[in-house]
This record gives C-alpha cells, structure tokens and sequence, in this order.
C-alpha cells in the first residue's frame, strides 16, 4: 500500500501546485485532457508491455493490486503527476521568458 | 531500450509536423526536465531501495546509475517529460487550426 498512498499523494500535490499554488490551471482547459488522452493511451501501451515481459515487477504487497494493461494502476497516479508537474514548468518557464522579451523589446523600443 | 526509442519516435515528429519549436529551445525544454524528474528520481530511489519494485536484469543493460537507479530509469525520466511537452504542444497547435478553420 505504500506505493498507492505516495502515488495519491503525488497526485493531489500535482492538482494543488497547478491550481492553486502556481495558478497555472492546466487542468481547467481543454487541451491538457485532450494531451493527457494521448499520453495514457501511449503509457498503457509502453507500461503494459514493460510490466506485461516482467521487465517491471512490482512488490504485491506495496499497490493495492488493481491492474490496467498490466500494470498496477498506481502507475497511472505516477505517470499523471509527472505529466502535469512537467508541464507546469514548461508552462511557468515560457511565461517567464515572454515577459523577459517582452521587457527587451521594450527596452530596445 | 525499444520502449524508450519508440516514445521518441512517436512523440519527435510532433516537432515537424506542427513547426512546434519545442526541440529548438532547449534551455527551457531541459529546464522542464531540471524541475520536473528531480522528485520523481528520488522517489524512483527510494521505491528500488525499499523493493516497491525491482527490474528484470537480464532484459537491461545493465548499466546502473548513481542511487542504484538502472541506465533506463535516467532515459524514461528524460524522455516522458519531452513526450508530454511536445505533445501538449502539438494538441494546442492543432486546436488552434481548427478553430482558424472553423471561424473562416
């Protein structure tokens, strides 16, 4: 069960960083659920077959025991989180450069 | 190794298709990665130590890295955040055609 609580909580900290901490609020548009639809769908394929050949195995006593593809369904909780806090820098970092060009632009004006 | 290099392949043509400019910023591309992989590392580390889950030697490498972490982890942790950047990239190019298309 360790890895199902760390993962929920992985979870949750991704959602409160996004919509509120950081205010990026990917998770209310549209786009992030259509590039998180393509991703599970990619993830279920690569995952089940990493877990599927046994190339990753997991201690039983450690998910619930809940499985997708193949793999426990607290890989999907891991991959989600990782997802979102990637693009919540990609998103964060391109803000922060547009304001700096914009700021040069200003400057050279 | 075969995983890892089909998820660049299917994700990397995103790149072109879309004329996304992802691959042409690499300091904010490898930032991503600087900010988002650190956790999901040492939770990796930790999950290996604490036998949460364990690989199958002989379909690896073999090469492992520093925090007793295999060679493919490092990649994966490198490449899924390229993959979900690109293609949260090429899903907003792409509803931005269609809704160029649809208001013309």
């Amino acid at each position: 069960m360790t890895y199902t609580l760390l993962a929920a909580s992985s979870v949750l900290i991704a959602v409160l960083l996004d919509l509120v901490v950081l205010r990026t609020r990917l998770l209310a548009q549209g786009r992030f659920w259509f590039a998180y639809a393509i991703l599970v769908f990619f993830q279920l394929l690569t995952n089940g077959w990493l877990t599927g050949r046994g190339i990753v195995q997991y201690d039983p006593e450690m998910i619930l025991g809940v499985r997708i593809a193949y793999a426990p369904m607290e890989d999907l909780a891991f991959g989600f989180a990782l997802i979102v806090l990637t693009m919540i820098a990609w998103t964060k970092l391109g803000v922060r450069s547009a304001t700096n060009s914009r700021r040069e632009d200003i400057n050279v004006g | 190794m075969a995983m890892l290099a089909f998820v660049l392949l299917a994700s990397g043509w995103l790149e072109w298709a879309f004329d996304l400019r992802v691959y042409r910023d690499p300091k904010r591309l490898l930032a991503t990665v600087a900010i988002a992989a650190p956790p999901f590392i040492l939770w990796d580390a930790f999950a290996i130590s604490q036998g949460h889950w364990f690989f199958d030697r002989s379909q690896m490498l073999g090469i492992i890295g520093p925090l007793n972490i295999p060679l493919e982890e490092y990649l994966f942790f490198l490449i899924i955040p390229i993959a979900a950047v690109l293609t949260l990239e090429g899903v907003t190019r792409f509803l931005d055609i269609v809704r160029q298309r649809v208001s013309q």
